[in-house]
């Protein structure tokens, strides 16, 4: 035991001798949850549109004014024909072009039916298809007004309640994914390169040849990685609440358990990759390319799992981040207790102990 | 001119000497390029509605069979009371919780308006005002549907309507692989570049080769050109593997632009790249240090670049961040060469601006790059 608090210390000394690297440690999550939680959102705002006038009557200024009332549009009237729109989408610069024919309030009012068009630039379809329902909706709105004048009968209406997140703030769906991600990320890369690094420098040798058991010496260069990503937890957790404005309305103590839960697992997935590997660049190769993109799309933080073909849904299953991007938005937001995520638990915990087994497994004292 | 020929060869043979990073580069990002642009997808199709019925009416049972038949909506639990369904609400099983009052037919019939209640799970922002408005087209439509059936005369051409038409151009079916496969490509791309560049050098600094080459009448460009033009080589070996093997022949993408044009582009956003690589390289001492440098500055260039998320949305600050991001730059042309076939004019500021990162980073490089330590 005393030997492997001296090696818990060399590890520590390890760490904390290595400014710029301690730097980035820490440096790094807070950083990216700053940026990324206040830049990233799924919202469409502040997208050019062009609204092209030819008619110029009551009822297309009157729709003209509703939709510039709308935060969603940063609008510019022109005069424009489809080819002028073209060419404009060619440059990027707009994104979505209405169109109001002429004589549109004569076609409303007296034929009691009018056109508009509306033209998207689907080479983006995500922003296409919610500029168009904008839009749509907006106009939608002006033919509901419009109709009220004449009276309808059984009218059905409908109180809808936004729960969790009444404002529609990015955030809240954001930083819980943003957390996984980073908390995952930084411990895989971090412990594999610092075993793989010993390897590569021949260090390691000396290690196994000493009378010391050599899993704790690879345990023992996890125990300061487990560390610091609790105090990068911390700060992430206080800067999520205090500047983030997310809530948090579950039990700090779980949601300590259920990362510690996170990390650990982080730790085995490194521990197993440095096994794998000789050289850094492979092992940095592995924990970055490898994992970067799947981690940041399997999360579901970005795009909905459910959206996905089955067989990609279950590959999703395999994410650890994704299980814990659960857990956090139901002790975070929700403020559920154990009981509610416990098979969430399960699955994380079962992670971290098969690749513990796994990693003890086939972690080699010799070397080649 | 020789040394550099030199330097060359020896730089290709450590990198095909080394056949399981060789492997990685290659394999990789071509999986991922398979795969990712099928999970990337922001349309939301099957939302979960519960639906709790306190009415047991004709009309409340044929407004849940129109909301299923809709096909936007996946039945979750349709239950008595709404304290089961809000337990399948916490556990994420539903998205949506509809509630239709006891009498609610009565109250339509009788005193001619009748309330419904809408739950919404609104974690998911975008998610959630997608689902409450499909939920309101259809409450809507049923609503036109019962009025039809009670009050025959009042047809819908007495009153204005106005048409809608909506036109998708470029992409007409709105398809997402057309939109994520191009900015993909160029992320993965990237990483192999940054990365392999970044470490190679620092590399040598760690195992202490490089000061044999210190040792030696090799100048600073001659050591930078011989480190930049094999990554420089790589980067467009594995741009054309994704872009005609995965785009083209798996994705069915047609480019609609110049091919020579996405080149020419690619080949400087290479070298401004690489630059970055070196300019990491220069600034780390261990792979350890390059390689959190090389993530860092990845994970910004990647989420601020406007791949997943729209660059217009994003607050004003972060949208200079992304102006100085080289990657969201390669995306956009990407996207409108590919996708709008845009042609040089369009994208002559993207040119400019690439050009600019290309002669910074490398400038900075090599200022920065000591044959002393």
């Amino acid at each position: 035991m005393k030997q492997f608090l001296l090696f818990v210390r060399k590890e520590f000394y390890h760490v904390f001798r290595d400014r710029k690297t301690l730097l980035l440690l820490f440096g790094m999550p807070i950083a990216q949850i700053l940026l990324f939680g206040f830049a990233l959102t799924n919202e469409i705002k502040n997208s050019k549109v062009v609204i092209s006038d030819q008619a110029r009557d009551e009822a297309s200024q009157q729709i003209i004014g509703r939709i510039e009332a709308s935060r969603s549009f940063d609008i510019e009237r022109v005069a424009m024909n489809q080819a002028a729109v073209e060419s404009a989408f060619k440059s990027g610069k707009i994104k979505l072009a209405i169109i109001f024919p002429a004589n549109f309030n004569e076609d409303l009012m007296h034929h009691h039916n009018a056109k508009i068009q509306i033209i998207a630039d689907a080479s983006d379809p995500n922003t296409a298809s919610t500029l168009t329902s904008y839009a749509s909706a907006i106009i939608m709105d002006y033919q509901k007004d419009l109709l009220k004048t004449y009276s309808l009968a059984m009218n059905i209406h409908t109180d809808v309640r936004m729960i969790y997140n009444p404002e529609l703030k990015g955030t809240t769906n954001f930083v819980p994914g943003v957390m996984a991600l980073v908390l995952l990320l930084v411990c895989v890369l971090m412990t594999s390169v610092s075993i793989v690094r010993e390897k590569e420098t021949g260090t390691m040798e000396i290690l196994l040849v000493s009378p010391f058991n050599p899993v704790l010496v690879v345990v023992a260069k996890a125990v300061p990685y487990f560390f610091l990503s609790l105090i990068n937890l911390t700060v992430i957790i206080i800067l999520s609440v205090t500047i983030m404005e997310m809530p948090l309305n579950g039990s700090v103590v779980l949601l300590y358990f259920e990362s510690s839960l996170l990390i650990l697992t982080a730790l085995s997935l490194g521990l197993l990759i440095s096994n794998n590997t000789d050289s850094q660049q492979t092992a940095m190769l592995i924990s970055l390319m490898a994992m970067l993109l799947p981690t940041m799309i399997f999360t579901g933080f970005m795009f909905p799992v459910e959206n996905m073909p089955k067989p990609l849904q279950i590959i999703s299953n395999v994410v650890p981040s994704k299980w814990y991007y659960i857990i956090v938005k139901s002790i975070m937001i929700k403020g559920l207790g154990l009981r509610a995520i416990w098979k969430e638990t399960v699955i994380l915990g079962g992670m971290a102990l098969v690749l513990l087994l796994i990693s003890f497994k086939t972690f080699k004292t010799r070397l080649q | 001119m020789r040394i550099l020929k030199h330097l060359l060869r020896k730089e290709f043979r450590q990198i095909f000497r080394n056949k399981a990073i060789l492997r990685v580069i290659i394999m990789l990002p071509m999986v991922q390029l398979l795969i990712i642009p099928l999970a990337a997808d922001y349309e939301i199709k099957k939302i979960n509605i519960s639906i709790v019925d306190h009415d047991h009416s004709p009309y409340s049972q044929k407004l849940a069979a129109k909301i299923i038949a809709s096909g936007y909506f996946r039945m979750n639990d349709f239950s008595p009371g709404f304290a089961s369904s809000f337990q399948e609400f916490q556990k994420d099983h539903s998205d949506i919780i509809l509630e239709i009052p006891r009498d609610f037919e009565k109250s339509l019939v009788r005193e001619n308006h009748g309330g419904l209640f809408i739950a919404v799970n609104a974690i998911n922002g975008v998610k959630a005002s997608v689902g409450s408005v499909y939920l309101a087209r259809i409450i809507s439509g049923f609503n036109t549907e019962i009025r039809m059936d009670w009050l025959p005369e009042q047809r819908v051409n007495d009153f204005p309507s106005v048409g809608i038409e909506t036109l998708n151009w470029f992409n007409p079916h709105l398809k997402y692989p057309f939109f994520m496969v191009p900015g993909i490509l160029v992320v993965l791309v990237t990483m192999v570049g940054a990365y392999l560049c970044a470490l190679n050098i620092v590399k040598e600094k760690e195992v202490g080769t490089i000061e044999q080459i210190n040792v030696t009448p090799i100048k600073k460009y001659q050591f930078i050109l011989g480190k930049l033009i094999p990554f420089w080589v790589i980067g467009i070996f594995v741009f054309s593997l994704g872009f005609f093997a995965v785009a083209m022949g798996v994705y069915r993408i047609v480019p609609q632009g110049s091919l020579l044009l996405l080149y020419g582009f690619l080949a400087v956003y290479l070298v401004a790249l690489l630059g970055l690589g070196l300019l990491i390289s220069t600034y780390s001492g261990t792979q350890q240090q390059a390689m959190s440098l090389a993530f860092f500055c990845m994970m910004i260039f990647l989420l601020m670049s406007g791949l997943f998320t729209p660059v217009d949305s994003m607050p004003l600050w972060a949208k200079w961040i992304a102006r100085f991001n080289p990657v969201t730059y390669f995306i956009e042309v990407m996207r409108m060469v590919v996708l709008k076939g845009s042609g040089f004019k369009d994208i002559k500021n993207h040119f400019l601006a690439m050009t600019g990162f290309a002669l910074v980073f490398n400038v900075w490089a090599i200022l920065n790059y000591r044959k002393t330590s």
